[in-house]
C-alpha cells in the first residue's frame, strides 16, 4: 500500500476576487490525523470541500491515490472518501436508520457497513424510530458521522465534529475517531477547540487567510498518544 | 438482485411525501382553486367548455406543478444532503429519473382528484375518443415535470431560484403545452384528429428525458 492517500498541490480557491485558498500544498499519509486549525475565514472548510471533490481548485491539483499509489478516478476516488459537514447532511423526517439505508444502497458493490453497524460504532441505538429532525445536536453529530463511515471510508473530512457538542460527547467522538486512525484511516478535522483535538493530532496544519502558515508536528508524543487511546478505552 | 438506483430515489421520495404530503397537497388546493375560479368566471356553456376546458385544465396543471417544482430540490439542500449525494458513486441520472418519476407520480395523483371536479364544473362530454386523453395528459405532464427538475436543479444555487424557475421553464415547455391544449380540444371537440399532437408531445418526451439525463451529471457537479 502506498504511504500516501491524498496530494494537494498548490490549490488555489478563488470566488471572484476573494481568493479562499492560496497556493496551498500538502501531502496526507495513510493512518495519519491532520488537525487544520485557523480562524474564522481562513480556508478551513474550503480545504475540506476542495479536497471532498465537492470545489474544484480555481488553480493547482487534487489527488487521491489507490492502493497502488496511482492517482484514482473520480468515481473511485468518490468512494474512498467520507465527508462530514456543519450540517448533518441526511433527511430530516427519515429516522437514522431509515437515512443509512438509504445511503448504503446508494454504495453499490462496495463492502459496506449495514446501518446497523454505523450507527453502533458512533453510540446510536438503531431501534430509535425518531426523525433526525428531532435528535439533539450532539445525536446528530454522531448521524452525520455514522452517514460517513457506511462506505468504509479510508480518508475521513471532518468539518467541525465537534461544534455544539458537550463536552462528553465531544470526547466520545475522539474516542471513536482515534480508534479509526489505529485502524490505518487517515483523519482530517477542523475545529476551534484545539485542545480538545490536539491529543489526537499527528500533525497540525494552520491556515489564515487562505494560506498555509505552518505544518507542525502534533504537540502529543506517541507514547501520550497511547496513553490517551489506552484511557479512551 | 439489488434494485436499480433510481429506484432508491423514488422510492425516498414518495416516503417523504407520504409523510409530509406538502407537495400533493399545494399543488391540489391550487390547481381546485384555479379551475373553480375559472368556471365562476366564465360560466360556460357545453359547447364553449369543450373548446376552452383542454386549455384550463393543463394551466392549472402547469402553475399548480410549478409550485410544488420549486421544491423539488428544497428536502436536498436543506441539510446539505445534496452534497452527500454527490459524494456517493450513484450516477447523477438515476438521481434525476428517480425524482422526475417521483414528481410526475405526485402531480397525476392531482390530475386524477381534479379530473371528476373539472367534468362536474364545466359540464364536459367528450365528442371525440375520451380515452386518448389518458395518453395525452400524462405525455404532456412528463414533458412538464422532467424539464421542471432539470431547471429547478439547474437554478438551486441562484438567489431567486424560485422566481427564476417558471422563467426557464415556461418558454421550453411551450411546444409541449400547445401540443397537450390541441390534443384535448381535438378530444374534447372531436374536430380534429389528436395523433399529430400526440406524436410530438411522446417526440418531446423522448428528447428532453434524455438530454435531461444525459446533462444532469453536469448540473449535479457544478459548483
Amino acid at each position: 500500500m502506498s504511504s500516501r492517500i491524498a496530494e494537494l498541490e498548490e490549490i488555489s480557491k478563488l470566488y471572484g476576487t476573494f481568493a479562499a485558498l492560496r497556493k496551498v500544498s500538502v501531502s496526507l499519509e495513510h493512518g495519519r490525523c491532520y488537525l487544520v486549525l485557523g480562524p474564522n475565514g481562513a480556508g478551513k472548510s474550503t480545504l475540506l470541500r476542495t479536497l471532498a471533490g465537492l470545489l474544484q481548485p480555481t488553480y493547482g491539483k487534487v489527488r487521491i491515490f489507490d492502493d497502488t499509489g496511482e492517482a484514482a478516478e473520480p468515481m473511485e476516488a468518490r468512494g474512498r472518501i467520507g465527508y462530514m459537514s456543519h450540517m448533518t447532511m441526511l433527511y430530516d423526517e427519515f429516522s437514522g436508520v431509515e437515512n443509512l439505508r438509504y445511503f448504503t444502497g446508494l454504495y453499490r458493490g462496495r463492502d459496506c457497513l449495514t446501518p446497523e453497524q454505523a450507527l453502533r460504532s458512533v453510540g446510536l441505538d438503531p431501534a430509535l424510530t425518531r426523525p433526525v429532525g428531532q435528535y439533539s445536536q450532539g445525536m446528530k453529530q454522531r448521524a452525520s458521522l455514522a452517514r460517513v463511515l457506511i462506505s468504509r471510508p479510508e480518508l475521513l473530512l471532518l468539518d467541525e465534529p465537534f461544534s455544539n457538542m458537550d463536552i462528553q460527547s465531544a470526547h466520545q467522538m475522539l474516542r471513536l475517531l482515534e480508534t479509526f486512525r489505529t485502524e490505518q484511516r487517515t483523519i482530517v478535522l477542523t475545529t476551534h477547540q484545539r485542545e480538545l483535538a490536539e491529543p489526537l493530532a499527528d500533525w497540525v496544519l494552520t491556515l489564515d487567510a487562505g494560506a498555509m502558515v505552518s505544518l507542525d508536528e502534533g504537540p502529543y508524543t506517541k507514547a501520550q498518544k497511547l496513553t490517551f487511546a489506552g484511557a479512551a478505552r | 438482485m439489488k434494485p436499480a438506483y433510481f429506484l432508491l430515489h423514488l422510492k425516498k421520495d414518495l416516503r417523504l411525501e407520504w409523510r409530509s404530503k406538502d407537495a400533493i397537497n399545494s399543488m391540489l388546493f391550487f390547481a381546485l382553486l384555479v379551475v373553480v375560479l375559472f368556471s365562476l368566471a366564465f360560466d360556460p356553456t357545453q359547447d364553449a367548455s369543450r373548446k376552452i376546458a383542454g386549455g384550463i385544465l393543463c394551466v392549472a396543471i402547469m402553475f399548480a406543478a410549478v409550485s410544488a417544482l420549486n421544491q423539488a430540490w428544497a428536502r436536498e439542500l436543506r441539510n446539505q444532503v445534496l452534497d452527500a449525494l454527490r459524494m456517493t458513486p450513484a450516477p447523477g441520472a438515476s438521481l434525476f429519473l428517480g425524482k422526475a418519476i417521483a414528481n410526475f407520480a405526485f402531480v397525476t395523483i392531482v390530475e386524477i382528484v381534479l379530473a371528476p371536479v373539472f367534468v362536474v364544473f364545466y359540464n364536459l362530454r367528450a365528442v371525440g375518443n375520451a380515452w386518448l386523453l389518458a395518453l395525452v395528459i400524462p405525455l404532456g405532464t412528463w414533458a412538464l415535470i422532467v424539464n421542471g427538475v432539470f431547471f429547478a436543479a439547474l437554478s438551486i444555487r441562484t438567489r431567486n431560484r424560485e422566481m427564476l424557475l417558471p422563467l426557464i421553464l415556461l418558454p421550453i415547455f411551450i411546444p409541449a403545452l400547445l401540443g397537450m391544449v390541441m390534443a384535448c380540444s381535438s378530444i374534447l371537440t372531436g374536430e380534429a384528429d389528436p395523433t399529430l399532437w400526440i406524436k410530438m408531445l411522446a417526440a418531446y418526451d423522448v428528447a428532453f428525458t434524455t438530454l435531461g439525463m444525459m446533462l444532469f451529471e453536469v448540473i449535479l457537479h457544478a459548483e
